[in-house]
């Protein structure tokens, strides 16, 4: 037989190396925490994000509850806890620590490590054919830079009054606003998750364009492959300009220079485009790989190829490339000249068309389909639909002249949510819920899981659409306190949040009950639909797998 | 926060203790002297009631519910008294809010569609078809069309939220503070204002001012509302002493960063006699939420008596003494933002910028609404 190169083979091959495989498993300590594996370190990742989104989960709580009602009712208390009886200004200040720290937990700490981190690590080494990452020990770094800069993050509370920047850091406020070296930790916090998401960028290029099993061209890869690729290149020009932009508010801070003092020739301007020079790309970096996976998830679940594959890997290239040259859409009320708001309002609207040939192509996907209602495919679905409402809304806001109304509202912390908390998120339990038997060797509970979904469904729109009504009555945002007439839909957002949470008790529920008591899963749980490499290898995949390299016609 | 121009802000601390209540006590009118010095000389010996408050010092005119301000349980954007603000109300409301309504409506009915027909029980063996470029081109480029049939009204309104502010403008230069606003009127002899938060009654101490219902809603109101004439071009002028802030009123539709170090510049027309609410909008530190903006818009004769109640002029009248008198930063002040209030308005504000009117121009200034 000369086609034993073959995927379905070369995985029967595995199971006659399994024993070999089994005999070198490292020991505990060396596997954990000096791991070269792509897969544990994948599992780290995932382990990582799942801890950091519940401390960032638990922060917006204690936000929603602050906010359920008109006035201040707990900061204070918290501020008694963490630092012994403080002014009111310190419990005004704890409520920006606390919108800080949820933005820099989400997005560094939560959806990037395990959209990347883990499922990039995880499944782009097995679905392009490869047996790891090209810089096993580069992997690791990467992840071990991730807990540091988290954990200098957490720190960052219990060394000063904590950093009350908002995510963005803005210069002056995170200049001479806000002495003391919380901040200090906070931008040192993102550095070192810049430095992680740089090395890892690198790691997945090479592997990428150098690892494919033979056969594999580019134009075969899958789209989850793709999507890491795109957002490799976007971390891997984006990152340094923000490492470049807090480097110099580090350097603002404490060693006299003044790129963003006005008082000495500098300018608070040039942060902001700096900041968004990184930041718009950064929002692709987010929900690139989750467009991926949906991808692939929609296709194994209505058992048809992916319509328009080309489409769909070009579109994120474009989607990649006009990133970058719309960041001043966050800057329209900067005082930008209006011939630039008109290109910025232009050039932003252009997203909407290759973000529409995506959503046109899933549902093409599925017409024609023979669709079944996993658990994985009514996230996939769900996120289909709300990352929909999460575009539209960013069209409204596209419009500068718009903006001069709706920047800085409640409008816009609907707009990201629903494209993040609803879009990136939704496309996270789709993930995990699909991979979930591959990862593990288990299956999830089904009832469950569809539980889990309906609920926290029901919950993030309760909570994150009257935002948009706030909004639109102009309720600014970053406030711990508002006037009396936007009590209502804070309330109900804050109802919102508790369905959420109950909607989350369930998945971890799951989880639990999964791994301790789940049914075996088979390698491939999904059937016909499910065609990449993954697949043809047990669940959970062996240590090392294709020590045969799998050929693709 | 640093300090810009130290001596001037002390000259005009000095000068508001030296003169608490009213600041029209006695001394005799200078010489129009348009310089830092003239900060010091005393106010005119016109004395003008202030038209907008009654005896007690109390708003006249209460906000009018549902104008200028939120409202309860609305999910409708708020009600715009400005030309671009209508504008932008209409594009918002007639284009983009059902354009993006039909559009996830037809991705929800899409979806309900395929979820129902192609469900397995339903079509038991998939077809294959991964192609069709004549649906891939429609799919690209319809959403190319209706954006540019977004873009075209989009682009008119940033060319009319644009348009620079004539020269019969009043010039409204509102400074952010770490937390409160101030506020001057360079074309109107250089009025000055600081504009607090009113807190509840049960903040204050006794016999401190408090917030009652006829300032405003609570966090809205504030000490000293910014009065403003209608009918006539506002050239609203933002900058900020500290970190950057941003002055935004949701009902004029105007949203503005107040940069340090940078002049922004905007222009709007009130319509509409009213009261109208806004918040900073860009996050400036700890009480970020407590440093409102409450604009009092009156008719133009209204106005100018109220600039003469404040010391100022109006440009063309005849050429009165410009003096600063640092209004509204008495020491009896109840609702002093702490430390901060001794320092009221800073950033260059000790000269009063000349007035860009011509001497010829027509005498009742602000009224003339004609371009």
């Amino acid at each position: 037989m000369t086609d034993t190169a073959l995927p379905y083979t070369a995985a029967h091959g595995e199971h006659a190396h399994g024993e070999h495989d089994a005999d070198h498993l490292p020991g505990f300590f060396a596997r954990w925490f000096m791991s070269t594996n792509h897969k544990d370190i994948g599992t780290l990742y995932l382990i990582f994000a799942i801890i950091a989104g519940i401390i960032g989960g638990a922060i917006s709580g204690i936000m929603r509850a602050e906010l359920m009602q008109p006035g201040i009712q707990y900061l204070p208390w918290w501020v008694a806890k963490l630092h012994g009886e403080g002014t009111f200004d310190e419990a005004m200040h704890f409520w920006n620590v606390l919108i800080t720290a949820h933005g820099l937990i989400m997005v560094f700490f939560m959806v990037m490590p395990a959209m990347i981190g883990g499922f990039g690590n995880w499944f782009v080494p097995i679905m392009i054919g490869a047996p790891d990452m090209a810089f096993p020990r580069m992997n690791n770094i990467s992840f071990w830079l991730t807990v540091a800069g988290f954990v200098l993050l957490m720190l960052s509370p219990f060394v000063g009054v904590g950093a009350g920047t908002g995510w963005t850091v803005y210069a002056p406020l995170s200049t001479y606003g806000e002495p003391g070296p919380s901040v200090d930790f906070a931008i040192f916090s993102l550095h070192l998750a810049g430095a992680a998401s740089i090395l890892g960028a690198i790691n997945f290029i090479t592997t990428i364009f150098n690892m494919r099993a033979p056969g594999m061209t580019l134009h075969k890869m899958p789209l989850f492959a793709w999507s890491v690729l795109v957002t490799a290149f976007l971390l891997l020009l984006a990152l340094p300009v923000l490492a470049a932009a807090i480097t110099m508010l580090i350097t603002d801070r404490n060693f006299g220079t003044a790129f963003y003092d006005p008082q000495y020739g500098g300018d608070p301007v040039l942060y902001q485009h700096l900041f968004w020079f990184f930041g718009h790309p950064e929002v692709y970096i987010m929900i690139l790989p989750g467009f991926g996976i949906v991808s692939h998830i929609i296709a194994t679940f209505s058992r048809k190829p992916v319509f328009g594959y080309l489409g769909m890997a070009y579109a994120m290239v474009a989607i990649g490339l006009v990133g970058f040259v719309v960041w001043a859409h966050h800057m329209f009320t900067t005082g930008l000249p209006v011939q630039v708001k008109m290109y910025f309002t232009a050039a932003t609207m252009v997203i909407a068309v290759p973000t529409g040939v995506k959503i046109f192509s899933w549902i093409a996907t599925m017409w024609g389909g023979s669709i079944s209602f996993k658990t994985p495919m009514v996230w996939a679905i769900g996120f289909i639909f709300m990352f929909t409402v999460g575009g539209v809304t960013g069209v409204v806001l596209a419009n500068g002249g718009v903006d001069d109304y709706m920047q800085d509202t409640y409008y816009v912390v609907a707009h990201f949510h629903y494209v993040l908390s609803l879009g990136a998120v939704f496309s996270l339990f789709a993930g995990f819920y699909y991979w979930f038997p591959k990862m593990t060797g288990k299956m999830y509970n089904e009832a469950l899981g569809h539980v889990h979904f309906w609920v926290f469904f029901a919950g993030v729109n309760l909570l994150f659409f009257p935002m948009h009504f706030l909004g639109l009555q102009g309720m600014p945002r970053r406030i711990p306190d508002y006037t009396d007439q936007y009590a209502y839909w804070n309330n109900m957002a804050t109802i919102g949040y508790m369905v959420m949470a109950a909607g989350m008790a369930v998945f971890f529920v799951n989880i639990l009950y999964s791994l301790f008591a789940g049914k075996k899963a088979e390698a491939n749980p999904w059937g016909e639909g499910a065609t990449t490499l993954e697949w043809t290898l047990s669940s959970p995949p062996p240590f090392h797998q294709f020590e045969t390299l799998p050929k693709i016609d | 926060m640093r300090s810009f121009m130290v001596p001037s802000i002390l000259l005009a601390a000095g000068l508001a203790f030296a003169s608490p209540g009213s600041a029209q006590t006695a001394a005799p009118a200078q010489p129009a002297a348009a310089t830092a010095a003239s900060a010091a000389a005393a106010a005119p010996a016109a004395k003008v009631a202030d038209p907008t408050l009654d005896a007690a010092g109390r708003p006249l005119r209460q906000a009018e519910p549902g104008v200028g301000e939120p409202v309860d349980k609305a999910f409708y954007l708020q009600q715009q008294v400005t030309p671009t603000g209508q504008e932008a109300h209409w594009f918002h409301d007639v284009i983009l809010l059902p354009l993006i309504t039909v559009i996830s409506i037809f991705v929800l009915a899409l979806l309900v569609w395929v979820i129902i027909r192609y469900r397995r029980a339903a079509n038991p063996t998939p077809s294959r078809t991964s192609h069709n470029t004549a649906i891939e081109i429609i799919w690209t480029l319809a959403p190319v069309l209706i954006l540019v049939a977004i873009a075209i009204p989009s682009i008119k309104l940033l060319a009319a939220q644009f348009k620079p502010a004539p020269k019969n403008a009043v010039t409204l230069k509102a400074i952010g503070n770490q937390w409160f606003w101030s506020y001057e009127y360079p074309d109107n002899g250089g009025i000055q204002l600081t504009a607090n938060m009113l807190k509840e009654g049960d903040q204050v101490g006794k016999d401190q001012r408090y917030r009652t219902d006829a300032d405003g809603p609570r966090l809205l109101a504030t000490d000293q509302r910014v009065v403003l004439p209608v009918g006539v071009p506002i050239r609203l002028v933002t900058t900020a002493t500290d970190v950057i802030h941003s002055w935004a009123v949701p009902a004029f539709w105007i949203k503005l960063d107040a940069i340090p170090g940078r002049l922004n510049e905007t222009s709007f027309i009130i319509q509409k006699e009213g009261v109208y609410f806004g918040q900073c909008s860009e996050l400036c530190g700890a009480r970020h939420a407590f440093m409102p903006i409450a604009v009092e818009a009156v008719s133009p004769a209204k106005f100018a008596q109220w600039v003469a109640s404040k010391g100022g002029t109006m440009p063309g009248a005849a050429a009165e003494p410009a003096s600063t008198t640092a209004i509204g930063n008495d020491a009896s002040d109840a609702t002093a933002n702490g430390a901060a209030e001794a320092a009221p308005t800073v950033a260059a504000t000790a000269t009063p910028a000349p007035s860009n009117q011509p001497a010829t121009a027509n005498p009742a200034g602000a009224g003339n609404t004609g371009n």
